[in-house]
């Protein structure tokens, strides 16, 4: 069925894009209250809102869909980034995009008891050409995702990622509740990066109310934020040097993320800075005074980037990450791709600087250097250097904290009605929130988390690699499924 | 290489000697929250002229103070106990910003509710008839475990979590908690687990992995939920897509609140499943005038 509006909306994202701006994300509503499961055919007509990110801040494009209308002209092959959204889309409405190249469940598990169906996707067929499914229960203590590695032995020429496994209906939740309420399940839509799917849940709201959180608030917040993107940075260094098998640097970084950890939660008594961001501000003061937080950070940047610097100086490790899992520079714009994964391949939209908020806009976010080898090593450089670069902030932080007298830690902030999109830099990259209030309750928040948008490149990225760089290429990422599947 | 062997020598020793000897941090660690030993709903005007004014215009205090969870973990009954269901504790602290009169955060690792034998024992304070069942649940736990005390091998499944209780979980096998030095090792099969370690809502898409693994496991087995998604669904208890609590799919043993739970907990768990902590806490007797967090009298054996 031709729908001219989607069409539009195609030709709209693609002039947009051209022009330098990004495509950061496409999803469908149904307005009515509860959407209807797939397949039933609801009278309400789909909505399908993409958002581009500019600038200056994030556009919303909308196209309606003919009421009753259960196709329209798919977007992915013209705009390749759009592959995981219209998967999306099809898993939760049932509504099929036509052309689409492949509409596997994606984010919704096929039945409620029996995932998906038994029989494995293959993609690449030939002479000793055989699947390994790897998940969703791996060895190890990971999150549930089940990779089917397509190989020949060594070279993998194939992957295919199943992420909905987990699956846990987050996005439906949100609807009927306070925000006050919602903002805590939003710190539990990827636990890892709590801090920022508050910040981003958070700025919706606030921009809906029109308020502006006290600078003092605005400062807490960031400091939480750079803690958070330090403890990720430290987690994924744990990772690759597990991989490589260097026992002395796994421990060492384990312990650096440990004390970091226990930095967060001796100003705000969670490991995971949750409970701190609210809409309108922050919940309360920190429990530690700035004289002693900036003791403390002083206490951990140094051995960190001692560490660090031996462990980008140990030859065996440095030779598993050149050259492995690289992602063009060509690529990474086309994908928009998010956080150090764009910017190891010369793609840099940070939302901190490109579209700063809270106190990121008084503070001086030193820029990062420009990369674009776009391998797992180029990755891990570029996250080194943000871990310094929040090293820098916090400082900065903990010596504004130690200025300013005490002042009010929230200002009221309880919209009743209206729309907006909320946006923070996660560690993973850039975190979207598009909240919908009708009579102070969310009726809609769609959360887009950087793992969701980035994790789909891992089909792109084994071009040259084997088996054994796998776990190499996967902690590389750094991404949480949590955020992927919702 | 010698560089790495010289900083491996740089801290000395970090790791904890818990819970043979006490730590700080597990024990002043923030546990989820509870009623004041003396918390119930007094008839008297105090509570009408209570600073928030929800409550305090609120013609139904017991609902008013009901109303303060967001995971409906409080219950209050009329002019009676309000009690804390810890197994809904997300520890989101409204509670105890919003009447610190009546709630306060739990404290230590091995506080009252940490590593509950039965679901009921995450109810502080605790109901008439939960004495008996946990004595009933520890006797049934110690007839299996016997055998697993000096090396224990655990799997662990996420069945749905928000990516955090991983973390926790994988901090047991780092320096600063080291998990080896109690006999207790990760292992990739199933085969050769004696505990499964569950964390998560109860993801639908999960649940027959879930099973499989359960089902794959030797017996005699120990299953623990770690954290309040596992034990509770949190936050999404109510969703369609979860189970709300892992308890729907495989026999829960040991029942570990927190959102998520520290490091300190899951250890603290994983010795009372095999038998190495005696699990009961000394609770202090139900209306104490105490109000700092009453600890459990228990030692390494």
């Amino acid at each position: 069925m031709m729908t001219p509006g989607v069409k539009a909306l195609g030709d709209e994202i693609e002039s947009r894009v051209d022009v330098g701006d990004r495509f950061a994300g496409l999803f469908a509503t149904r307005p009515a209250p509860a959407a209807e499961s797939a397949g039933a055919a609801g009278t309400a007509p789909i909505t399908l809102s993409a958002h581009v990110a500019t600038p200056g801040g994030i556009d919303t494009l909308e196209a309606s869909l003919p009421p009753g209308a259960e196709s329209y002209p798919a977007l992915t092959p013209r705009l390749g980034a759009a592959f995981w959204y219209e998967r999306e889309i099809h898993d939760t409405f049932g509504v099929v995009p036509e052309g689409h190249p492949r509409l596997a469940p994606l984010v919704r598990p096929g039945s409620p008891e029996t995932p998906g169906d038994r029989a494995l996707p293959r993609h690449v067929t030939g002479y000793g050409m055989f699947t390994i499914p790897h998940g969703p229960v791996r060895s190890g203590v990971l999150e549930s995702i089940e990779y089917l590695v397509e190989t020949p032995g060594e070279a993998i020429p194939h992957l295919n990622m199943r992420v909905f496994y987990k699956h846990r209906g987050v996005q439906d939740a949100f609807a009927g509740m306070t925000p006050a309420k919602a903002v805590l399940l939003a710190e539990r839509t990827e636990g890892v990066a709590s801090v920022a799917h508050a910040l981003a849940f958070s700025h919706a709201i606030e921009q809906i109310a029109g308020c502006e959180p006290p600078t003092t608030a605005q400062l807490v917040r960031v400091l939480h934020a750079e803690l958070e993107r330090i403890a990720n940075h430290l987690d994924v260094a744990v990772r690759l040097a597990d991989a490589a098998g260097l026992a002395v640097a796994t421990a060492r970084f384990a312990l650096h993320k440990e004390r970091v950890m226990r930095l967060v939660s001796r100003l705000c008594g969670s490991r995971f800075g949750r409970g701190v961001v609210v809409p309108g501000g922050i919940s309360a003061a920190p429990l530690l005074p700035p004289a002693q937080l900036r003791a403390e950070l002083d206490r951990l940047a140094k051995p960190i980037a001692a560490d660090a610097a031996a462990l980008m100086a140990t030859s065996s490790f440095l030779d598993r990450l050149r050259g492995t899992g690289p992602l063009t520079p060509e690529r990474a714009r086309q994908h928009g791709a998010l956080g150090p994964i764009g910017k190891a391949a010369g793609f840099a939209d940070d939302a901190r600087l490109v579209r700063p908020y809270d106190a990121y806009r008084a503070l001086a976010v030193p820029p990062g250097r420009s990369h674009v080898a776009g391998d797992a090593l180029a990755r891990l450089r570029v996250r080194w250097e943000e871990v310094d670069q929040s090293f820098r902030l916090l400082r900065q932080v903990a010596d504004d904290l130690s200025e300013r007298a005490p002042d009010l830690y929230s200002v009221t902030c309880e919209p009743p009605t209206g729309r907006a999109v909320g946006w923070a830099e996660a560690p993973q990259g850039e975190v979207l929130y598009d909240v919908s209030i009708e009579a102070g309750r969310v009726t809609r928040c769609h959360p887009r988390s950087a793992s969701f948008h980035n994790l789909v490149l891992m089909h792109e990225v084994f071009t040259s690699d084997i088996l054994t760089d796998f776990p190499f290429i996967e902690a590389s990422f750094g991404l949480s499924v949590a955020g992927v599947a919702l | 290489m010698s560089i790495w062997v010289l900083r491996g020598l740089r801290d000395g020793v970090v790791t904890t000697r818990w819970p043979a000897r006490p730590d700080d941090y597990a024990d002043t660690w923030r546990g989820p929250a509870r009623p004041l030993p003396a918390a119930a709903l007094s008839p008297d005007p105090a509570a009408a002229l209570s600073s928030d004014p929800a409550v305090a215009l609120s013609s139904d205090p017991e609902a008013a103070l009901e109303a303060l969870c967001p995971t409906g973990a409080i219950t209050a009954e009329h002019g009676g106990n309000v009690r804390v269901d810890q197994g809904k504790c997300i520890l989101c602290g409204h509670c105890v910003a919003e009447r610190p009169d009546l709630f306060a955060w739990s404290q230590g690792a091995n506080g009252p509710g940490a590593a509950a034998l039965t679901r009921n024992q995450l109810i502080v304070p605790e109901l008439p008839e939960t004495d008996e069942a946990v004595e009933a649940a520890r006797a049934r736990l110690r007839a299996r475990t016997a055998a697993l005390r000096r090396s224990v091998h655990v799997r662990h499944v996420d069945a749905g979590s928000d990516g955090s209780e991983e973390w926790e979980i994988q901090a047991l096998l780092g320096p600063v908690y080291d998990i080896h030095r109690l006999g207790v090792f990760f292992t990739a099969s199933p085969r050769h687990a004696d505990v499964l370690l569950v964390t998560g809502a109860g993801a639908r898409g999960m649940t027959v992995p879930l099973r499989t693994t359960y089902d794959g496991m030797p017996d005699p087995k120990v299953v623990i939920a770690v954290g309040t998604d596992a034990v509770s669904g949190g936050l999404l208890s109510e969703s369609d897509m979860t189970t709300g609590g892992i308890a729907a799919t495989v026999p829960v043993d040991i029942w570990l609140a927190g959102s998520p739970p520290s490091p300190f907990g899951i250890i603290n768990a994983l010795l009372v499943a095999v038998g190495k902590l005696d699990p009961t806490p000394a609770r202090p007797a139900a209306p104490s005038t105490s109000t700092t967090g009453s600890r459990g009298g228990r030692r390494s054996r």
